[in-house]
């Protein structure tokens, strides 16, 4: 598949902060990849690098197969969806939609035309006329999409789009930007540092710490696969078990991670399946959550947080328990 | 559960909480002296200048003929009168555009580039000129301008004497000197203005986020488009705001043109005269009127064009 962005060795550094510090990535061809970290781990600047915001300090970008430094973003085949929007508050709706189209040169009819279209393509016919002022900010968002997708980009960048929306409004733009994505077949990047947003809706997500992509891999394995203490505990929760606790309990001699879904509780009376390590324990906090039974309990010392599904009968605070997981759960990690 | 529970035991207050169950007539209360102040002392008197202008001056007795006549305004729009009108327009508005590009750039890097330090130092820079007195800095002037002035013996000194000596041989604008002529007062005209409109100028730029411009960009509009299609239509409210104080105050400056220039008439100095020693008093307030139209207008075309449209 062809390589729509490639960062070769790319470092860029504000003063003394290496914001950026010696990334390089492949992005395919139409896939959806997701930049997610920490704010001040460089996803951003890495998304501004692509657009033309930022120049690297060293290394090489290229959009698919041009050289990209040096190249002013009016000049990139790339487009942005930005986190405030950044519409244009003197311009209609279908004035900022046709915006890039007029820039062009594209004759007025034609224009109009294709506006409208890309504004039947987000949901928002028929508000052409009104002023980016009038719409609420899941409208202003949509708008903020059509005004991008109407120049037919070969990449689409988004900077953390859906952050300003509340949780119910975010969930259905998560689906209406993946079946958008899938239906153009243009290549998204989507910077966010939601671990649940990146997780659903990318092809491939890219772990950010302190300017380096700290992990890479699709959304299962990042999440199964945690390669490092970082990556464990910033996508989802987990248990980040020592070397002497893993060794105390049949695991390798290293750091690993052990995901609460897959701990539970052993029965009275129940013997240890085969395969399965135990550990016991006491009840420190019992969380109800709705969908899952949050229960975290104390073994000689260290913390160990179990997810059992509702409807399981919690053990109260203070008692003794045995906790279970299938001996190939915990996963081994580098120490950082 | 009692009611006592819900208020504490030493209860303050009567007014406050007469006040918060009714916030509108605390705001009443508020803007009530200030608004009284407005409509009596400002616009009421202006009212009653205005009112003026539709009397007369008796001729032969000198006195004031308290009767509604439109012969002040007939005065006015006599050739000399209308000579004095289109004079003071002209200054006013080559000030005003000349304001607006010195300003503009000034204003552009301070609210784009000027950070912390070098925001303070604008500001200081912008305002400091206001904290003098206008008299010392206008004499001051006088003194810059003169044949004996620094601006003469630098250009002496460059050998460029005689192009100060060709641009005041200009007829009309050029005179004796820097001092003594229309160079002279509209140099000292955008001196004095420009603070007024560098700051809502600014103010106005301030309010243009980095990302509009950045959008622009991404939209492959160049650095150029990008001024005319986003950053000059936004920044344009504030030209204008710039644009009301610079303008309205040549209008009806009476002191520039008395001491810098070649000591012809403009408008405010014609409304001194007239006031003071003619004792006419129908025809100055019909001057006062000119100001007053012409900023009606401008501001009119201004809100068709969609100046305001960006607040």
């Amino acid at each position: 598949m062809p390589v729509a962005v490639r960062f070769q060795h790319v470092s860029r550094h504000f003063g003394s902060v290496r914001a950026v510090d010696d990334v390089s990535l492949d992005i395919a061809e139409g896939e959806f990849f997701a930049m997610l970290g920490p704010s001040g781990s460089g996803k951003t600047t890495c998304l501004r690098l692509i657009a033309g915001f930022e120049q690297p300090s060293s290394g090489h970008i290229e959009i698919f197969g041009e050289t990209a430094e040096g190249l002013p973003p009016y000049k990139r085949n790339v487009n942005t969806v930005f986190q405030d929007y950044a519409l244009f508050p003197h311009m209609t709706v279908g004035e900022n939609v046709a915006y890039g189209l007029m820039i062009k040169g594209v004759a007025r009819a034609e224009r109009e035309q294709k506006a409208l279209a890309a504004l039947s393509m987000v949901k928002l016919k028929g508000f052409e006329q009104r002023r980016p002022s009038q719409l609420s900010g899941g409208q202003r968002q949509r708008v903020a999409l059509a005004r991008a997708l109407v120049n037919q980009p070969k990449v689409l960048l988004l900077d953390e789009p859906l952050g300003a929306l509340d949780l119910k409004l975010r969930e259905q733009m998560q689906e209406e930007l993946k079946a958008l994505q899938k239906q153009l077949g243009i290549t998204f990047v989507f910077v966010t540092h939601d671990q649940g947003e990146a997780l659903s809706m990318a092809d491939r997500v890219a772990i950010f710490n302190e300017g380096k992509i700290v992990q890479a891999g699709s959304p299962a394995d990042v999440y199964e696969r945690p390669r490092s203490r970082f990556v464990a505990d910033f996508v989802g929760s987990s248990n980040v078990l020592p070397p002497a606790f893993s060794t105390a309990h049949g695991g390798p001699s290293a750091w690993t991670s052990l995901r609460p879904e897959k701990i539970r509780l052993l029965a009275t009376g129940e013997t240890l399946p085969a395969g399965h390590h135990a550990a016991t324990g006491k009840v420190t906090a019992v969380h109800y959550q709705g969908s899952i039974i949050r229960l975290v309990a104390d073994v000689s010392g260290t913390r160990l947080t179990a997810a059992l599904p509702a409807g399981s009968a919690a053990p109260p605070e203070g008692a003794s328990v045995t906790l279970v997981w299938d001996a190939a759960s915990p996963v081994a990690m580098e120490p950082a | 559960m009692t009611s006592a529970a819900l208020t504490p035991a030493h209860s303050s207050g009567g007014l406050s909480d007469f006040f918060y169950r009714r916030s509108g007539l605390l705001t009443l209360a508020l803007i009530l002296p200030p608004l009284i102040w407005i409509g009596i002392v400002y616009i009421g008197s202006l009212f009653a200048l205005l009112l003026q202008s539709f009397y007369s001056l008796d001729e032969f007795s000198g006195l004031i003929v308290h009767e509604f006549t439109l012969s002040t305004y007939g005065h006015l729009f006599s050739a000399s009168n209308l000579t004095i009108i289109l004079r003071t327009v002209v200054m006013a508005a080559l000030v005003t555009v000349a304001s607006a590009f010195v300003a503009f750039p000034i204003a552009y890097y301070a609210a784009r580039y000027a950070r912390g330090g070098w925001k303070a130092l604008f500001y200081l820079a912008v305002m400091m000129p206001l904290w003098s007195s206008y008299l010392v800095k206008v004499y001051a002037w006088k003194l810059i301008l003169a044949k004996e002035g620094i601006i003469t013996w630098v250009l002496d000194k460059i050998y460029l004497g005689w192009a100060l000596d060709a641009l005041l041989a200009v007829p009309v604008i050029g005179g004796s000197s820097l001092s003594f002529s229309y160079i002279g007062t509209f140099l000292v005209f955008v001196y004095i203005w420009l603070p007024y409109m560098i700051l809502p100028t600014q103010a106005a730029l301030e309010r243009v986020p980095k990302s509009f411009i950045e959008a622009s960009a991404d939209l492959g509009a160049s650095p150029r488009q990008t001024f005319r299609t986003v950053i000059l239509p936004l920044a344009l409210p504030g030209l204008i705001a710039g644009s009301i104080f610079t303008f309205s105050l040549t209008l009806g400056d009476y002191i520039i043109p008395q001491i810098i220039g070649n000591s012809r008439p403009f408008i405010g100095s014609t409304v001194y005269a007239l006031q003071g020693t003619a004792g006419d008093i129908p025809l100055a307030a019909a001057f006062t009127v000119v100001p007053i139209v012409i900023m009606g207008i401008y501001l009119v075309i201004a809100r068709r064009m969609g100046a305001f449209d960006a607040l």
